[in-house]
């Protein structure tokens, strides 16, 4: 059996979720078929549902008033019980920060071994064990790990690796409660207070295009055409690990290694030379147009279309077509 | 208060490239630096140090090179160096090394341990918290800030959509960010000095480990294989005017229905 760990905030469940649940389903197939979801947390029975939905042959409820709100303490003893309970071969999470918190902690507790960040799981289909492959030295290489003895086999992913399964409203399944044994004492970490980010951007791995651009814009004030053309298009912006350490978007809107992995329908990197960090967090976007004075740089070797030149005459003529072309649109309709 | 500080050694993977026809990774020349969240670390315990008074240990394990990062570490202030290295540990995963980093931390004693949040050659952040789980102390990944009152600590970190305040008692393990601290440069006085300061070296006839429990043996997981990324197949590339180039953008746009024709 395959568990999927999925997280709740606010008693919605993170698409992660969604999509670790689908890749199993894939996986369970050289296997035993049976996928089980988990989901902790304080009154969230409604849950259940979208999961079967989704395609979990069972859902393990764990239910308790000290699960309320994430607590690594918690929340690491309660899905050892579960795990301890139900013995799954392989243990899948979602790789959100809350889940590179917890992995670790209940991989040690549980005696096992633990790959982080996969980009990619498969089945062996010889020994039928998972194999788990992942970025290393930056992206520069990649590595397939195995958990040939240990049980079970974790692996976190990050959001947006796998995607969304297809929702099917009469799909069938079993829904479980479990009540962890869970003392206060057990809970050493104590969140005092938690604050909401404010956000001025949507989630950029949610976003279907996206404009992104990298040191080659020059400043930021330069981003608001970049802005402009986001907007035009529908779609949000983005950056490179350069822009956010000179300070010129904030760290939630960067793509790449160290920052978010975003696959969108549409790419558009601006003034991004495309070093290995950043095509880790791209390059499996659907459509790639690169904007670049060097015709070497990496980037232009992973776009679908690569225009080599001076990023602001193209940018800002593009803009001005784009705002044409809806204009006629515009009066087509009226 | 007895602070540790566990730090590594890695390669600047920001130098790292791969060969383009034989797509292996060209290690030769990259410099090999202290991972910069464990320097982040080392920098709170000294914070730590200059306003509560502390002594600090940097631990490190790896080959005997990775002598460098201590001596970097005297250079910033540290009290005391260890070097944990054994051919034994060689090829352990994560697992193994927090198994070994705990039963380190048990014999030299402490009140509080630090380390960095991931290095950058692997990217997991999965050491600091197993070393904590292994030894059965409170953890607290992604400091932004570190406050000490008593036995008490209190931790901002950033979550994915919140930020947090959370408190423990000491003895604990703080996975720290680069968002905690600007990292002290070496004093001159001390880069003179920090060649001369010793350096306590670890290995197995101390740590006692059964050697089917380390290094690559005892790792429960293995790596099957590497490979790196083939290059996708070429698309494009337009060298033109501008105008031109907007065409070419204007007409991609229009095959992958994002505007209309």
């Amino acid at each position: 059996m395959i568990m999927v760990y999925c997280e709740q905030r606010n008693g919605e469940i993170l698409n992660v979720g969604f999509e670790l649940v689908g890749k199993a389903i894939e996986l369970s197939k050289n296997l035993d078929g049976q996928v089980t979801a988990v989901i902790c947390g304080h009154k969230i029975n409604h849950l259940a549902e979208p999961l079967i939905h989704y395609g979990a042959s069972k859902v393990v409820i764990v239910e308790h008033p000290l699960l309320e709100k994430y607590n690594v303490d918690a929340y690491t003893e309660s899905l050892y019980q579960v795990v301890k309970a139900e013995n799954p071969e392989i243990l899948l999470l979602g790789a959100t920060l809350v889940g590179r918190e917890l992995g670790p902690r209940l991989a040690a507790r549980l005696k096992t071994g633990l790959t982080a960040d996969c980009t990619n799981l498969e089945i062996d289909q010889e020994s039928k064990l998972l194999l788990m492959t992942r970025p290393a030295f930056g992206g520069n290489l990649m590595a397939t790990i195995i958990c040939p003895d240990k049980r079970p086999q974790m692996a976190t992913i990050r959001p947006g690796v796998f995607s969304l399964p297809q929702s099917n409203k009469h799909s069938k399944g079993e829904v479980m409660l479990f009540t962890p044994r869970l003392d206060e004492e057990d809970i050493r970490v104590k969140v005092e207070k938690i604050l909401q980010k404010v956000r001025k951007h949507k989630d950029i791995t949610t976003e279907k295009i996206l404009v992104a651009g990298g040191r080659g814009i020059g400043s930021k004030e330069e981003f608001k055409l970049l802005e402009e053309l986001a907007e035009l298009l529908g779609g949000g912006i983005a950056g490179s690990r350069a822009v956010v350490d000179e300070g010129w978007l904030p760290k939630d809107l960067q793509v790449g290694q160290t920052g978010k992995v975003v696959r969108p329908k549409l790419y558009i990197a601006i003034g991004i030379s495309g070093a290995i960090q950043h095509l880790a967090g791209m390059q499996e976007s659907e459509c790639i147009i690169a904007i670049n004075k060097d015709p070497e740089a990496p980037i232009m070797k992973v776009a679908d279309v690569a225009i080599v030149g001076d990023w602001k005459p193209i940018v800002r003529r593009l803009i001005q077509k784009l705002k044409q072309t809806m204009k006629i649109e515009e009066e087509k309709i009226s | 208060m007895r602070i540790l500080v566990f730090a590594k050694q890695v390669p600047d993977t920001t130098e790292v490239k791969v060969d383009p026809v034989k797509g292996t990774l060209i290690r030769d020349g990259v410099k090999s630096i202290m991972n910069p969240e464990d320097k982040n670390a080392l920098e709170a315990a000294l914070q730590l140090k200059d306003k509560f008074g502390a002594k600090v240990t940097v631990i490190t394990m790896g080959p005997p090179t990775a002598e460098a990062i201590l001596r970097e570490s005297y250079a910033m202030g540290a009290d005391e160096a260890v070097l944990i290295t054994d051919p034994l540990y060689a090829g352990a995963d994560t697992w193994v090394t927090s198994m070994i980093l705990a039963r380190t931390a048990q014999i030299i004693g402490f009140d509080l341990i630090l380390t960095g949040r991931q290095a950058i050659d692997g990217d997991t952040a999965q050491v600091g918290i197993e070393i904590a789980e292994h030894i059965g102390i409170p953890v607290i990944a992604y400091a932004t800030d570190i406050t000490l009152k008593d036995d008490t600590v209190v931790v901002t970190r950033e979550l994915d959509n919140t930020y947090e305040v959370i408190s423990t008692k000491l003895p604990c393990l703080i996975t720290c960010t680069k968002d905690l601290n600007k990292p002290r440069y070496m004093r001159i006085s001390n880069i003179f000095g920090c060649f001369d300061k010793p350096i306590t070296i670890l290995n197995n006839s101390i740590l006692k480990f059964d050697k089917n429990e380390v290094g690559l043996v005892g790792s429960p997981t293995k790596v099957k294989k590497t490979f790196t990324k083939g290059p996708k197949v070429q698309g494009t590339i337009f060298n033109g005017t501008p105008e031109e180039g907007v065409e070419v953008i204007l007409s991609k746009l229009k095959s992958e229905k994002i505007i209309n024709a």
